[in-house]
């Protein structure tokens, strides 16, 4: 397990360095459009050199990508271009909005998936299971920013219930959060569903479940105590993937909502070309990927007995 | 003198064409698979024939009709059928001519993708050993960077202006063009890890079977093996995913339309066509809806032609 723990640590750090030297290169095109940005439209030759010149930009590649790392490790992540403030303070409270959005997302997510899934499993093929199925395929085929759009107009614009916009410009509220993890939720829900739907149906159809319906035992007993927690594996492991997808997915749900998240203030920088805030956006999804990744792992061992690090 | 037998009539061995119509006759009895297939039709239909269909010119700008609702008269004596976005064309033209574009598109980055994705996947499975570590490794660098981040960074640097869309321009390639290959390249980078993956464990399952073994003692080179032997036998599964996954690129590239990083400005992009009109608010709702709807469908054809397909393959 330990063996594990550092051979995933060591991978993850492995692809951390390639990641971060290839968006390096990648961004040194386009340093002078990012003095451009900065400086604004009718800045003059000189003063975008000049700028590039006073910011560092102007070392060597190397040099650069150095000075980077040391600060990366050290905590110090450099200026962000654009929002002219240290990436790592810009950064923080985005996160922390992302994982409000984020976590609501995941508990009605789950909630729903679960609910929905075992209660279509354990009839496989009746009426009830074919409505949950046809439903979660239908919600899965609409897209983010389709599903964004068909609530903001009803909601926003044909019953004027809710704020269109989630950019909390005047302080925190939940009517604003109302509508992207609607759109989110909607989205994804229908894919765990089925995961856990066909996890269950399997389970049902098993050679214990079905002795210990002949033994006499109660149904709900038999799908509480027996079914249910052999049924959840699979579906768990990937439930705690979607966390990683929550970080970087909900991109396009922010932008749409005006959301001050993490995937809007990644989006903004690509465009931007700001490559400090890039680099630690791409350094911390990378950092979740392989975690969640290790997380489902274990939890899928600690579920499953049968299954053991050698 | 004994009678020689006719020869009997060839065996028919069935061709490839008559197998992909015992398949097509299989997706009847798969009710769900067959709507799938219809909506998948509709939209392929559409964008081979929007030429003959008689609609207005989707470029065509109106400045007396912007954001008109449905159903609302038009100038010219006929029907704004689906309205008018914010610069006054004609939605329901603009929507057909896009399933042109939407379909065009996603379906070449969906099998650059895969090409690549299979290649990398068979030569991963099938040699192993460095190979198979090299391989891994790259697309583990691409998976652990989130798909959407990925195709943002791409498609935010190598736009027309940079210096790999000056180059294609000097080649006369238009500014759709240059775009719309950047998208295959970013859909690729983003795409073919996961089909290697995949390809990779069927490979890995199929390599222990007689008939390789079988071609390795005949003397057939790796990539005979590979391309002929093993990647045709890995078909079942693959059909499939590349359904769901032609969606899932569909859904990637409209959402890149959605957020300026799709096919240029005139171009009628469904994702694009929503942002367009985003700024005015509840006039807007008509006109953001239909784009909504039309990717909506031809996803929702993607995904349960896919499922019907699984169904008959669990069948056999």
């Amino acid at each position: 397990m330990l063996v594990l723990a550092a051979r995933r640590l060591a991978s993850m750090i492995l692809i951390m360095f390639v990641i971060s030297i290839m968006l390096f290169v990648f961004f040194e095109g386009d340093k002078l459009n990012l003095a451009m940005r900065v400086l604004g439209q009718y800045s003059t030759m000189e003063g975008r050199l000049q700028w590039l010149e006073d910011n560092g930009y102007n070392q060597s590649l190397v040099v650069r990508y150095f000075s980077w790392l040391f600060g990366f490790l050290t905590g110090d992540w450099k200026q962000s271009a654009q929002f002219s403030a240290p990436v790592f303070d810009f950064l923080l409270p985005r996160l922390k909005n992302t994982a409000i959005l984020g976590g609501c997302v995941f508990l009605i997510t789950v909630c729903i998936a679960l609910i929905l899934g075992v209660f279509s499993g354990i009839a496989e093929a009746s009426l009830r299971d074919r409505t949950i199925t046809v439903l979660s395929v239908l919600t899965t085929s609409v897209p983010e920013f389709a599903s964004a759009t068909f609530l903001v107009a009803i909601f926003v614009f044909w019953l004027d219930w809710l704020p269109g916009s989630s950019s909390f410009s005047n302080g925190f509220t939940w009517r604003e959060l109302v509508l992207p993890v609607a759109a989110l939720v909607i989205f994804n829900f229908g894919y765990y569903t089925r995961m856990t739907r066909a996890s269950m149906a399997e389970v049902m159809a098993s050679q214990y479940v079905r002795t210990a319906v002949l033994k006499g035992l109660p149904y709900r007993q038999v799908v509480m105590r027996h079914a249910l927690r052999n049924a959840l594996i699979a579906p768990f492991t990937v439930m705690i993937l979607q966390l990683n997808y929550l970080l970087s997915g909900v991109v396009v749900t922010e932008v749409f909502f005006a959301y001050d998240g993490y995937g809007k203030a990644i989006y903004d920088a690509a465009m931007y070309g700001d490559v400090y805030l890039i680099l630690a956006g791409a350094m911390i999804a990378v950092a979740v990927a392989v975690t969640t990744q290790f997380i489902s792992d274990i939890g899928y061992t600690y579920l499953n007995p049968r299954i053991r690090f050698a | 003198m004994t009678d020689i037998a006719a020869p009997s009539a060839p065996v028919s061995r069935p061709g490839r064409l008559s197998k992909f119509f015992k398949s097509v006759a299989l997706l009847k009895e798969s009710p769900i698979g067959m709507f799938g297939a219809f909506l998948v039709f509709f939209w392929v239909f559409i964008a081979i024939f929007v030429d003959l269909f008689p609609l207005r010119d989707p470029l065509a700008q109106v400045s007396a009709d912007l954001l008109k609702p449905a159903l609302s008269p038009a100038p010219d004596g006929g029907t704004y059928w689906l309205g008018t976005d914010d610069k006054g064309r004609d939605i329901l033209s603009r929507l057909f001519y896009g399933s042109r574009l939407v379909l065009f598109w996603s379906s070449f980055a969906t099998l650059v993708a895969y090409t690549v994705g299979m290649l990398m996947g068979v030569a991963a499975g099938y040699r192993g050993g460095w190979w198979d570590e090299i391989l891994s490794f790259i697309g583990n660098v691409f998976l652990s960077f989130p798909l959407m981040v990925l195709l943002i960074v791409i498609l935010s640097q190598l736009g027309p202006d940079s210096p790999m869309g000056v180059i294609l321009a000097d080649y006369g390639f238009s500014k759709t063009w240059i775009r719309g290959l950047t998208i295959v390249l970013a859909i690729m980078f983003g795409t073919a890890p996961q089909v290697m993956r995949i390809v990779r464990g069927l490979v890995l399952d199929l390599k222990s079977r007689d008939y390789i073994a079988a071609a390795e003692v005949r003397g057939e080179r790796p990539f005979y093996i590979m391309v002929v032997e093993l990647l045709p036998n890995a078909r079942g599964p693959l059909i499939v995913d590349a359904c769901l996954r032609l969606g899932y690129v569909t859904i990637a590239i409209a959402a890149l339309g959605f957020l300026g990083l799709g096919l240029p400005p005139p171009d009628p992009d469904w994702g694009k066509m929503i942002s367009e009109v985003r700024g005015f608010g509840a006039m807007a709702g008509n006109a953001m809806i239909w784009p909504a709807i039309a990717i909506s469908s031809l996803v929702l054809g993607l995904n349960l032609l896919a499922d019907g397909l699984r169904e008959i393959s669990l069948r056999d």
